[in-house]
């Protein structure tokens, strides 16, 4: 198959456009573009899903209509127009090299940075893998283990069919369609994701991550996560890849929910590394995410989240602790160099008693770039002996680029502990001196000072991930030296 | 009527009556900004910036614009809220109204005297039109709809080179003749190079009647000059104040500001400074002591535009019954403030499970080579330092006032007047519901 560039579709649907028509099974694998109730339909009909569902987005939909995009955030970027997207596309097959030789040399320099295994860099950069140590018979493996322990971890479409009654009792509990602007959006078009499901008692053996999830090639645009830790289980759970994804989607609106039933804990990690756009800030992934968890009683859910792509990043992975003695934690490192922009926090919101929160968030920026920091941390009225730690710092680098901080505090019980502390500096001429002074060279030592910078955050982040991230800071701010 | 419709209308018959000279640049100034103030209105809670505060319950009300002053206001009446035990200037408004009589002006070695005379005056035609109105202007629509009904104020001109010797004391006082009034005097503050200048300023109510203070001060501190500007707000429960205070600093001044509220029914103060010249240095101090239903909101701003300048700001709460506080420090340091070194810092207490305090504290840093730092906590009393001195024989209700009146020194100690401090040292204690036993 030849590769389907934009232009052509394009072309294509200039000339073709409704040519198809909606309900027939249509060979092409891209929806024309534009979004009205029939595309919804056309979506849950292409999905096959039950009537409930197809009811379910289509509410969604009508919500979207009624809002507005919010512009509150500090960020600045052309809206995009969301009558001049295709809201469907089956994964797109590319196509399959012999070797790698053929890859884009640019990418296996990353690669190589990165210290991703041989085979592994086929896997990223489609090269057919030929060698006994297959992938996909690895994730088979644990396929077979997963479910002896009785996890369920599939495709969101796929649970929809076969666990219609899991996915109806909690999707779009914690993020309702009306929450905002995109998860309104998201809820009505959503294409794929990951339904995720630890039964009572269990703790998860390895770390879920979609890496393991198969035929799932590509990142969906509109992707829906639910993860669900009955009571006193355990799972940790592992979103991206340090690797660079040069996706063509330009607009990612994601929606995450998490529910931690009582006693349980769920761990949710996030290397987010799309495509920031060039030197210049032309192009470039707007990512806009809603995340949130509820805690119930004893059960605590801990964000972990590693940002250095995205052009424009618009996130605030929440907690809402509403049972008693249930822990909310977020660490976060955000790096933005050139032209990227950065809007995101956490809103901690304390409803039950003995909650506690901490809140670690690194902001780190260079060349043009703005990095915010926005959070909230609530505490409610009946929210006796509330805990909350927050502090957010950031690293500048180089005299163009901004660092900013909007802490909302709100607190309605005298029991309350809260602190909150913040602090801007920038690396020390004396810092970088000394490492000059003893053979390191600067774009070294600088990459040194920022992984001491944010070693509190990169410590939370499963093994594996952490070795990799800690070089993916490097790489992000290679050259923002001058 | 709405009030919006009422202030509008009665613009005109404002600067007809009041024999305001129609053809002078403050004509132009105070219809522009009565035009701004026409399209902008009043600000409600979908304001970001007034996110906590709602001023609805005032403007339902029917407040008297124009209210008539009671002359039998005597010495004997206003004697209490006055610092008597130093020598100072003293500028006494009755209901919006200079009271000669009362105040203690000057213009020897600087002009301490009234707006009015200032807007009119020739003499002092060159100063209005560099000063009044140039940094009050555009900023938010409360300051539009004072600027419109600038009439009375304080007017403050320090030349050069000039230390004031005795403090300015301004007092505002509303006799509660009408029931419900809303005043808004305009004070202007000019400091010259090299000056040193000690003002207190303080709004009281003297009657059970509800008032509404939209107070507008402007500060100018030249090269080199130091500025202390005290605000004591003890007013009654009926009294509600928005307070906006403009300072623009020139090179190597130091311009500190303190508020202490106690209180009011609703408190907003709107404080900014603005710096033009480098290493300068800003002080706001704050602390709010408040009970029952009050309100207070701290917003403050700092602008670093030059570099080598520094901030420092510090402010404490402490919260009973259902009062509700609001804190919103905003810090900009743009990319030429190099070397900034901006300090913030915000510390409340919660007493009563009905409190409430909303604090956001903002940074916006630009450039690189910066110390600036935030904190901000919410807490409440060490129950082990409370039992140690109760332990010792000590009351709990003295215990406690003891140690939130340690918490809150930090403030206090800022104060450079000792009668002053010696006021605002019995007010916490008055606040706190104790005789603390000692003198500080």
């Amino acid at each position: 198959m030849n590769k389907f560039t934009e232009d052509d579709l394009k072309k294509e649907l200039e000339t073709k456009e409704y040519e198809y028509g909606f309900y027939t099974d249509i060979e092409a694998d891209k929806f024309p573009i534009g979004l009205n109730e029939e595309v919804v339909i056309a979506i849950s009909k292409k999905k096959n899903e039950p009537e409930w569902m197809t009811e379910w987005r289509l509410d969604a939909f009508r919500i979207w209509k009624e809002m507005e995009e919010p512009d509150w955030a500090n960020v600045n970027y052309e809206k995009p127009n969301f009558q001049d997207i295709s809201y469907y596309s089956a994964p797109v097959q590319k196509p399959k090299l012999d070797s790698l030789d053929q890859v884009d040399p640019e990418l296996l320099k990353t690669f190589e940075k990165l210290g991703i295994s041989i085979d592994e860099q086929k896997r990223l950069s489609n090269v057919a893998v030929d060698i006994v140590v297959d992938s996909v018979s690895v994730a088979t493996t644990f396929k077979k283990t997963l479910n002896e322990k009785g996890i369920i971890f599939m495709p969101i479409s796929e649970a929809i069919q076969e666990h219609p009654e899991l996915v109806k009792k909690y999707l779009g509990t914690i993020v309702p369609k009306t929450d905002n602007f995109y998860a309104a959006l998201n809820s009505a078009v959503f294409s794929d994701g990951s339904f995720c499901y630890i039964p009572k008692g269990v703790t998860c053996p390895m770390e879920l991550s979609t890496y393991f999830r198969i035929n799932e090639g590509g990142t969906g645009q509109f992707e829906r996560t639910l993860v669900i830790a009955d009571e006193d289980s355990y799972v940790s759970y592992l979103e991206g890849c340090t690797a660079p994804a040069r996706d063509e989607n330009q607009l990612h609106a994601a929606v995450v929910e998490l529910i931690a039933l009582d006693d349980a804990e769920i761990k949710y990690s996030t290397v987010q590394n799309w495509f920031p756009g060039d030197a210049e800030g032309k192009g470039g992934v707007y990512n806009f995410v809603t995340k949130r968890g509820l805690c119930e009683k004893n059960s605590k859910i801990s964000w972990t989240q590693v940002e250095t792509g995205s052009a424009v990043t618009w996130k605030y992975p929440s907690c809402v602790l509403k049972g008693d003695n249930s822990v909310g934690e977020f660490y976060s490192i955000a790096v933005t160099n050139n032209f990227q922009q950065a809007d995101t926090g956490t809103k901690m919101i304390h409803l039950g008693k003995n909650t506690k929160s901490t809140i670690i968030s690194k902001g780190v920026s260079a060349g043009h770039s703005q990095n915010s920091y926005r959070g909230l941390v609530h505490i409610g009225p009946r929210a006796k002996n509330a805990r909350n730690f927050s502090q957010c710092d950031s690293l500048l680098m180089g005299n163009l680029c901004g660092a900013h901080t909007f802490p909302y505090i709100e607190a309605k019980n005298k029991t309350a502990q809260i602190e909150h502390e913040a602090t801007t500096s920038k690396i020390g001429e004396d810092q970088l001196f000394y490492c000059n002074q003893r053979g390191i060279d600067t774009e070294k030592a600088i990459a040194l000072i920022v992984n001491g910078f944010s070693k509190e955050v990169l410590n939370k982040l499963p093994m594996e991930f952490a070795v990799e991230a800690q070089k993916l800071l490097e790489i992000s701010l290679e050259g923002s030296v001058g | 009527m709405e009030l919006k419709e009422k202030l509008v209308s009665s613009f005109l018959a404002f600067e007809n009556k009041g024999g305001l000279d129609l053809d002078s640049n403050v004509h132009s100034i105070r219809s522009k900004a009565i035009q701004n103030f026409e399209k902008e209105g009043f600000p409600t809670k979908k304001d970001e910036e007034w996110k906590y505060t709602s001023l609805k319950s005032l403007l339902k009300k029917d407040l008297g614009l124009f209210p008539s002053t009671d002359k039998t206001i005597g010495f004997k009446d206003i004697k209490e809220y006055l610092i008597n035990d130093i020598e100072s200037y003293t500028l006494i408004f009755i209901d919006g109204v200079f009271n000669s009589f009362l105040s203690d002006t000057t213009h020897d070695d600087c002009d301490v005297c009234v707006l009015s005379s200032a807007l009119t005056r020739p003499k002092y035609k060159m100063i209005v039109d560099n000063y009044f109105n140039t940094i009050a202007k555009d900023n938010n629509s409360m300051a539009e709809l004072n600027t419109a009904f600038t009439k009375e104020g304080a007017f403050i001109n320090i030349p050069k080179n000039t230390i004031v010797q005795k403090p300015i004391q301004i007092l505002n006082f509303s006799t509660g003749k009408e029931k419900e009034v809303m005043l808004q005097p305009r004070n202007l503050v000019v400091v010259g190079e090299n000056s040193h200048v000690q003002i207190i300023e303080r709004h009281q109510n003297l009657s059970k009647n509800t008032t509404l203070t939209n107070s507008v001060t402007e500060i100018f501190v030249h090269k080199r000059a130091i500025v202390d500007f005290y605000k004591i707000q003890d007013d009654t429960k009926d009294s509600s104040i928005v307070d906006s205070t403009f300072v623009t600093q020139k090179q190597q001044s130091i311009a500190s500001v303190h508020t202490y509220s106690f209180g009011g029914k609703i408190i907003r103060n709107n404080l900014e400074f603005y710096h033009e010249g480098e290493h300068i240095t800003s002080n706001l101090n704050g602390i709010s002591i408040l009970n029952d239903k009050q309100h207070v909101d701290n917003h403050t701003l700092v602008n670093h535009k030059y570099p080598n300048c520094e901030s420092h700001e510090l402010y404490k709460g402490i919260y009973d019954d259902k009062s509700t506080g609001v804190f919103n420090g905003k810090v900009i340091v743009e990319q030429e403030a190099q070397k900034t070194n901006a300090f913030q810092q915000n510390n409340n207490i919660l007493i009563s499970d009905g409190a409430e305090i909303n604090a956001k504290p903002q940074l916006e840093i630009f450039a690189d080579d910066v110390k600036c730092s935030h904190g901000c906590t919410i807490g409440q009393l060490d129950e082990s330092a409370l039992f140690y001195m109760q332990s010792r024989g000590i009351p709990k209700k003295e215990a406690k006032a003891l140690l939130l009146f340690a918490f809150g020194n930090d403030v206090v100690e800022k104060i450079k007047i000792p009668q002053l401090k010696t006021r605002i040292t019995k007010l916490i204690a008055k606040n706190l519901g104790v005789d603390l036993g000692f003198e500080l």
